[in-house]
């Protein structure tokens, strides 16, 4: 079976991400960039399954300008096999996003799909479920365990009450939460040898897509500030800031 | 306008958060038709025909929906889609889960976790882990999003009387099927709605030691969260979890406990009105948003915190 793994470049998780003078976007200019980390778990978690034996061969995809190479290196460092990087001048929306990796799927013929559950850039968290709407095959959001048995897949998800698991019919669409895995770091060794592994460079024409963008980002500000309040002296003087000063316990 | 929002419920109980996707709904005007898709919801469907404001109350009762699969429940919501401007869900894991699916069906774009509206197309959300707030404008026949609960005051819960109508259509998508849950329990009042809320991190040590936030909050009526630093050492579980990847809240009270506050940590709760914080170390970054800050050990600081409420 082989397992397709979307990708993406985003901020470096450290770095504390700043809004241009003119409010027109956050600066990124000289800013590290890296792989998504819920992408990292999603690579890790397919090269997983393929050390157990249950896939064959890891394909990994990113849309966007050259400079993503750089993570689809790093995802082939990891322990892909191959990469498609999708050229894209300008940034689509998300649906085009989703139609351009659904005609990856369709012409890979993957039997698992797997992604981050979101970027931490947008925080978005949709690609995957419109990726497997468009797919129409099932899908497994915020996952932290998956098990392959034959052409069923069970997954536990990270929902607001608990845990809960279903079982889904291959191919399936998986999104990774935090605690699914814990990433390898790559080997040299490994990270020489990404540089010699396929990487395949796709247009939109190719696909058969067209690329839109339908959601305008109109202003970015930062946020209210909080400034920092007073620090008191001792548990007794705090319990009386809460009663008697900002009123929030009886 | 005319808008269509999805009850977050867990077949018995109408969930708050409900009542803040609403309060978006009313900040967009038009006529407000509410949703519950279950199964043997009927005290759910009881509940949302009062809710102030609600026009319409339309019930999808049948076992596909009991867990709210998003294959069914995305199927649903195309089907009755047609009339609608706005489709509208809470921004939490079920919200989260079953609308971009629909969205992609509909063949629109949908914007996730929505916390100011602008106007009936123009939608501020927050980016970057919080670090950012964008706006943005989107050019789609039909506005398909989910709404963060705690950036909306809730709706009434009573004082409606809205008109119940039954959906006959029952989809069921063969290849995917709910197998087991494990629910967390609890009678303390739900992170995402409660007014207080004590929260735990790295340094409580180990799960044990929970037990001390245990009880200042039962002496608060607060609920209990946690910093990712603690889910992943497995103290507690991850629907505790407040922050970028978590839970959003909002409380009036938020009471910090041994947490250095990370900023993927703060993006999940300072919107809080009032924030408390304890931590020997006075360097930690949660100093910097909180309106009390105590410099001290925690296991001399929150047991002499319960003795004092």
């Amino acid at each position: 079976m082989k397992i397709l793994v979307a990708v993406k470049r985003v901020i470096d998780y450290n770095v504390k991400v700043r809004v241009k003078a003119d409010g027109s976007d956050v600066d990124l200019a000289n800013v590290k960039m890296a792989l998504n980390p819920f992408c990292e778990i999603a690579v890790e978690e397919a090269v997983r399954l393929k050390e157990q034996g249950k896939a064959s061969e890891i394909v990994v995809v990113s849309i966007g300008q050259k400079t993503c190479e750089e993570q689809l290196r790093t995802a082939l460092a990891l322990g892909a096999d191959r990469a498609i990087r999708v050229e894209v001048d300008s940034t689509p929306d998300a649906l085009t996003i989703a139609r351009l990796l659904a005609k990856v799927a369709e012409e890979d013929q993957p039997g698992l799909v797997l992604l981050g559950k979101q970027s931490i850039d947008s925080d978005n968290n949709q690609t995957g479920q419109m990726l497997a709407a468009l797919m129409k095959r099932p899908q497994a959001t915020f996952a932290s365990e998956v098990q392959i048995d034959g052409d069923t897949l069970t997954v536990t998800r990270e929902v607001d009450g608990g845990l809960q698991t279903l079982t889904l019919s291959l191919p399936a669409v998986v999104t990774t939460d935090l605690r699914l895995n814990e990433p390898r770091y790559a080997s040299l060794p490994n990270i020489m040898k990404a540089k010699k592994k396929p990487l395949e460079v796709k247009s939109a024409a190719d696909l058969g897509v067209t690329l839109t963008n339908k959601i305008k980002l109109i202003s970015v500000a930062p946020p209210a500030e909080r400034s920092a309040g007073i620090k008191v002296g001792s548990v007794a003087e705090l319990v009386d800031k809460l009663r008697n000063e900002a009123k929030v316990i009886a | 306008m005319s808008i269509l929002v999805l009850a977050e419920h867990d077949n018995q109980q109408l969930k708050p958060v409900t009542l803040n996707v609403l309060a978006a709904a009313q900040q967009l005007g038009g006529d407000i038709t509410l949703l519950v898709a279950g199964h043997q919801c009927a005290s759910v469907v009881e509940q949302a025909a009062k809710i102030s404001g609600v026009k319409q109350v339309l019930v999808a009762d049948a076992p596909t929906y009991a867990h709210h699969l998003a294959e069914n429940v995305s199927d649903l919501l195309v089907d009755l889609a047609e009339p609608f401007t706005h489709i509208l869900a809470a921004s939490t894991t079920t919200g989260k889960n079953i609308l971009p699916r629909a969205a992609a069906l509909l063949g629109v774009n949908p914007l996730t976790d929505v916390s100011g509206v602008e106007s009936s197309h123009r939608f501020k959300r927050a980016i970057y882990a919080g670090n950012a707030i964008a706006t943005v404008e989107i050019d789609e026949p039909k506005v398909v999003m989910t709404v963060r609960g705690t950036a909306f005051d809730p709706v009434a819960a009573e004082g409606g009387s809205a008109e119940i109508t039954s959906v006959s259509a029952v989809f069921e998508n063969a290849d995917i099927r709910f197998s087991h849950e494990a629910l967390a329990e609890s009678d303390r009042p739900e992170l995402t709605a409660a007014s207080i809320v004590v929260s735990g991190g790295r340094g409580l040590g180990n799960g044990e030691n929970f037990e001390l936030l245990y009880q200042v909050a039962d002496k608060l009526g607060a609920a209990v969260g946690a910093s990712r630093a603690a889910v992943d050492a497995g103290y507690v579980p991850n629907d505790m979890q407040v922050g970028q990847t978590g839970k959003m809240v909002a409380p009036e009270l938020y009471i910090a406990v041994g947490i250095s506050g990370a900023i993927q940590h703060l993006a999940g709760m300072k919107d809080s009105k009032v924030i408390v914080a304890i931590n020997k170390d006075e360097e930690a970054p949660i100093f910097q948003v909180a309106d009390y800050g105590l410099v001290a050990d925690l296991f001399e600081a929150v047991p002499e915190l319960q003795n004092s409420l």
